[in-house]
């Protein structure tokens, strides 16, 4: 209760910045040359002024810019994202066709990235400064540095095209009309090679913070007594160590969650996954700025989840927290 | 001088600083080695490279020089990469010195501006700005940098924060010095050194950035970039994998290097953390 309450106030104060995201947002959008009407007369051919007066009044682009932004926020909390001229439906109907395939990607990009992160670091911390460090410290500065529609691009080649042992691209085999298991089998044979892509560079960097975080929890006095009571080593890594290293580990994910959408518009165009990231990438090429927006408000949404239940699990995590 | 010998001493910065030598030099002999323009017409498509002594990195998918692209594509990178990092740390720099100097109501309204950019994905932010304000270069360069500052900001606001209670900042006060004085000559000299860590992974990332949205061709195509040889490589993914291939190493050694260089600096400015 304590937590949830704790947890509560913190996502009370992340409306200021919604609010700050949504301005911005407005602001754009008076910033992109010509407006709604602009475009319809564009599409229509031309049109006369009295009839261009008549649109704005009718899209309420007559009133001053105040009241739109106004109206504007009011229409997004209702969550009414408009209307997509391209795809010919609500916006918001577009977006949750897309969510899930992110969704997915996301959360097995982020569990392999925090499980291979801190496999690694905690690898490296224990034999710190001999060769499994370098090895694992290097690792995690070459995948840091390599972009990862290339490393897709890459995998492509190797073990699609050459070893054939992994699909090229696509979230599932379209046509086989798989149900049940087996379609989840499908699927997440179909995800492997976008999930490793995605998570490399997390993992660089989880393996990093996990070295330093365990590193600095092995000189506390804690573990030190731990070790005065005889547990063997391996003991007190597991249970007294690693409980309070994770806690920077779990910081990272709140942090991460924007950069982790970022990255998935790049991954979903290489192997061509129906997700949100490869609606916004084709929204741009599309000029569809209703639905450029209407994602960018709802990976807002999104990181600010994230950012909630991170602070239920670092709560948990750490009982010192209290309200 | 100490700072120096200590970052010669070590060997992963080293091997940072003669990579990126060899990138800075490949950039300012480019006009020099391939004084023809890199996206011309050069020779019969898709040779594979240590194949024809002409072209020995090859030709991509419409028969340009891949070796002349790299060379004038490590210009355009270092050109955007630095370009971008000084936009971003002198907006975090400025941002993060009044929050941290003034405090109460500027701080608050200066970290709700920060913690916004910092929930957007900073990728989706540029895809926004690119769709609004169009992709030649110049933009690009320019929004990159705007959606790389706020972790600079953060980094300056927690210096001035620990740095404005001392006692010479309290000194400066004492002998009338202007607000503008006592932020950019007195304190910021001392909260620089880790912002300058820093710009190195601004520096990384926005290489990166311009990359993928290179390689999305949504960044401008009358530059040789590498990131849009990759995307042009792609079409012939199947066979000719050597057309992305070649750009992506390069990056990748790029970015690694500033890294490296980056890291280095961090272990020489804080000796005591190499131990760690």
């Amino acid at each position: 209760m304590r937590v949830l309450l704790l947890a509560l106030r913190r996502l009370a104060a992340s409306l200021p910045t919604l609010f700050v995201v949504l301005a911005g947002l407005f602001l754009l959008l008076q910033l992109a040359p010509g407006d709604t009407v602009d475009a319809l007369v564009a599409q229509m051919g031309g049109g006369d002024p009295v009839m261009m007066e008549e649109l704005r009044r009718y899209y309420g682009l007559d009133v001053s810019v105040a009241v739109q932004l106004g109206r504007y926020i009011w229409r997004l909390l209702q969550l009414d994202l408009g209307f997509s001229a391209i795809y010919g439906k609500p916006v918001s109907a577009v977006i949750l066709e897309r969510l899930p395939a992110t969704l997915l990607l996301m959360m097995s990009a982020l569990s392999f990235a925090f499980a291979g992160g801190m496999a690694l670091g905690v690898l490296a911390a224990r034999k710190v400064n001999r060769w499994p460090d370098t090895l694992i410290s290097t690792l995690g500065l070459i995948f840091y540095a390599t972009p990862s529609f290339w490393f897709g691009l890459m995998g492509i080649v190797i073990f699609a095209v050459n070893l054939g042992w992994l699909p090229a691209g696509s979230f599932e085999e379209i046509g086989a009309g798989y149900t049940g298991f087996r379609r989840a089998l499908d699927i997440a044979w179909h995800l492997f090679l976008p999930t490793l892509t995605l998570a490399l560079i997390f993992l660089a960097t989880y393996l990093r913070i996990m070295r330093a975080s365990m590193l600095e929890v092995l000189n506390l006095e804690f573990v030190r007594t731990a070790r005065a009571k005889g547990l063997s080593p391996g003991r007190v890594v597991r249970r007294h160590v690693l409980r309070n290293a994770l806690l920077p580990m779990v910081t990272l994910i709140g942090l991460q969650a924007g950069t982790m959408l970022g990255g998935s518009i790049v991954v979903e165009s290489v192997f061509a996954l129906p997700g949100l990231g490869r609606l916004a990438y084709e929204s741009v090429v599309q000029r569809d700025l209703n639905t450029l927006l209407g994602i960018v408000f709802v990976s807002a949404l999104l990181v600010i989840a994230v950012n909630f239940i991170v602070d239920l699990l670092y709560a948990r995590l750490d009982p010192r927290i209290v309200t | 001088m100490e700072t120096v010998a200590r970052l010669a001493k070590s060997p992963a910065a080293i091997v940072g600083l003669l990579l990126l030598f060899l990138v800075v030099a490949m950039a300012l002999t480019a006009p020099l080695v391939f004084p023809r323009d890199p996206l011309g017409l050069a020779g019969r498509p898709l040779q594979w490279p240590f194949v024809n002594s002409r072209f020995w990195l090859g030709t991509d998918t419409t028969g340009r020089d891949i070796a002349a692209q790299i060379f004038h594509g490590a210009r355009i990178s270092l050109l955007i990469g630095i370009v971008a990092t000084l936009l971003a740390i002198t907006i975090g720099i400025v941002l993060g010195a009044l929050a941290g100097y003034y405090g109460g109501l500027v701080d608050d309204v200066l970290m709700r501006i920060t913690e916004a950019f910092q929930t957007l994905p900073n990728f989706l932010l540029l895809l926004v700005l690119v769709a609004v304000f169009g992709s030649d270069i110049k933009t690009v360069t320019i929004a990159i940098g705007l959606v790389s500052w706020p972790a600079s900001a953060r980094l300056t606001r927690a210096e001035f924060l620990t740095l404005r209670s001392r006692e010479f900042v309290q000194a400066s006060r004492t002998l009338g010095m202007r607000d503008v004085q006592i932020i950019f000559r007195e304190i910021l000299p001392n909260a620089l050194p880790p912002v300058i860590v820093y710009a190195s992974v601004i520096m990384a990332t926005a290489i990166l950035l311009e990359s993928a949205l290179a390689f999305l061709n949504l960044s401008d195509p009358n530059v040789p970039s590498w990131g849009n040889l990759i995307g042009t490589g792609r079409s012939v993914l199947r066979t000719q994998w050597y057309v992305s291939a070649i750009p992506g190493i390069v990056i990748l050694l790029t970015v690694l290097a500033v890294s490296l260089v980056g890291q280095g600096l961090n272990d020489a400015l804080n000796p005591r953390l190499k131990r760690r």
